[in-house]
């Protein structure tokens, strides 16, 4: 349970980072909270010769509202989307997404940028990234884009950031007062990783859904949005019937695998059941 | 490659400088370089709660950080809070409640409560069990631990409660 050796650097700007990483070939890896890497390093699953540090550049922080947008540094500790006041307000799915992620001392080490650049599809906030509607600023040796969560996530730990390349910070559409939104998951134990989640957001005229977004996650390679549910009751009344429409047409958007301690029905099952409860909640909040 | 690097850190109230190996964790610092052995380490892979640690003011596990990440830091172990006797009521209500039997969990334990009752007011058990989610103890059943922390808990609000001592004008 020991790490391989390895050489250590701090860089102190996105640039010298980039640069540290492209001189040393793939044999590099970025550690930002280290509570995924470190494991991964110890199982020796990975076994960089060179880990470079980037928890000490300042560019990487912060959060800050910019007109319609809030832009979450991607060095956001797991424990500050929890307090942080600008997340609650117009982050607020993130909010409640973080007392599910992991245990207390995780979240006080884990950053929000480190969970969405390993894009673990059990995890909740890169899902959140989807129903939320996020860009991620990525920066690369040919300069710094923007990225739709929609074409972020590509197959299993495997997203729109290329070998090298940083995630710098997470854009997130400014949540208004005709929004609402629902957060949960089923899990056997607080703090462990779910057997199916669900976030979700939309934006209402009364009861009526001008437009929503549905996430799911642990339900196979990567986080998925539920499509066909978003269709079904997307200009319509939320109430009961329009639930159960959207309950029917879950089996359309979600395949999940069958794994020893899930069958896929039972997954899929509980999927139904979870955002069911979920857009009960956007009911009465209504 | 692996060149060792020199790092400060303050651990427990003291400035320490040492050359490491970069894959040398804070735990493994900790113990064998400090000889500061109550932090224990089971899993090494941020199951378990038994390395906790305090690392600038936060509990984090120090299995799940190298040392040369804590350059420039400020870590208390357990060690620490016991001599500053921030935590001598929990020790004293884990002793009256059995909440530790061989005590291999128990200094991170100890972390987790200390985290507990630093917040205001009393925790209710579904709190302190939530808190507790990181630490395993493959002894007491938790239930005991439990018990301690809500000992500490509501008798640290007793105390804050009673009215200062009054005093002759
Ligand atoms: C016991 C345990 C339980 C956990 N439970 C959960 C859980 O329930 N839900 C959950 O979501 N997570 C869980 N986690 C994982 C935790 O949330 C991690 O903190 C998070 O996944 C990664 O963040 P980090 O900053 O620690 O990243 P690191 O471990 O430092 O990095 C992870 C990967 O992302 C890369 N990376 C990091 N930052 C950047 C960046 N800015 N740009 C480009 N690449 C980057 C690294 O190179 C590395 O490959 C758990 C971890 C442990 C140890
Ligand atoms: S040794 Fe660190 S969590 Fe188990
Ligand atoms: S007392 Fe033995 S592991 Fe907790």
């Amino acid at each position: 349970m020991k790490a391989r050796a390895f050489s250590y650097a701090r860089p102190s700007t996105v640039e010298e980072a980039l640069e540290t990483f492209a001189s040393a070939g793939d044999e590099a890896s970025y550690i930002a909270g280290g509570q995924s890497l470190v494991p991964a390093l110890a199982l020796r699953l990975q076994a960089p010769q060179l880990l470079i540090d980037i928890a000490h550049i300042p560019a990487l922080r912060g959060i800050a509202r910019r007109e319609n947008w809030l832009r979450i540094g991607a060095l956001t500790r797991h424990c500050e989307v929890l307090t942080d006041p600008n997340i609650a307000r117009y982050a607020p799915l993130l909010r409640e997404a973080a007392p599910h992620v992991a245990h207390p001392a995780i979240r006080n080490r884990g950053t929000l940028g480190g969970s969405v650049a390993l894009a673990d599809p059990a995890s909740e906030f890169p899902a959140m990234m989807l129903a939320m509607g996020a860009e991620l600023e990525i920066a690369g040796p040919q300069g710094t884009r923007r990225v739709a969560a929609d074409d972020y996530f590509i197959d299993l730990f495997q997203t729109a950031i290329e070998p090298g390349e940083l995630l710098i910070a997470i854009h997130v559409p400014a949540v208004g007062p005709h929004h609402r939104w629902a957060f949960d998951e089923l899990a056997r134990r607080r703090g462990d990783y779910a057997i199916i989640g669900c976030g979700m957001l939309g934006r209402f005229a009364g009861d009526r859904i001008d437009e929503i977004r549905v996430a799911f996650f642990s339900v196979g390679n990567t986080p998925v949005r539920a499509r066909h549910v978003e269709t079904a009751l997307t200009g319509g009344r939320l109430g009961p019937d329009s639930v159960a429409e959207a309950q029917a047409s879950l089996a359309a958007d979600l395949s999940p695998p069958d794994d020893e301690h899930t069958p896929a029905a039972m997954r899929l099952h509980l999927a139904r059941v979870l955002m069911g409860r979920l857009l009960g909640r956007m009911m009465v909040t209504g | 490659m692996n060149e060792a690097v020199n790092i400060r850190v303050t651990v427990n109230g003291e400035v320490r400088s040492h050359s490491v190996a970069p894959r040398e964790t804070l735990a493994d610092f900790l113990r064998n370089a400090l000889e500061l052995t109550g932090t224990h380490t089971g899993c090494e892979m941020g199951a378990c709660g038994a390395c906790l640690v305090l690392l600038d003011g936060q509990i984090v596990h120090s299995c799940l950080i190298f040392a040369v990440q804590a350059d420039g830091a400020v870590v208390e172990t357990i060690e620490g809070l016991a001599q500053r006797k921030a935590i001598a009521e929990l020790q004293e209500a884990f002793h009256q409640r059995n909440a530790l039997q061989c005590g291999f969990c128990t200094p991170g334990v100890l972390m987790t409560a200390y985290g507990v009752l630093a917040r205001p007011g009393v925790p209710s058990r579904n709190e302190i069990r939530d808190a507790l989610s990181g630490n395993y103890c493959r002894c007491t059943g938790y239930e005991a631990i439990v018990d301690a922390i809500e000992t500490a808990a509501r008798r640290r609000a007793e105390a804050a409660a009673e009215p200062e001592p009054e005093t002759a004008p």
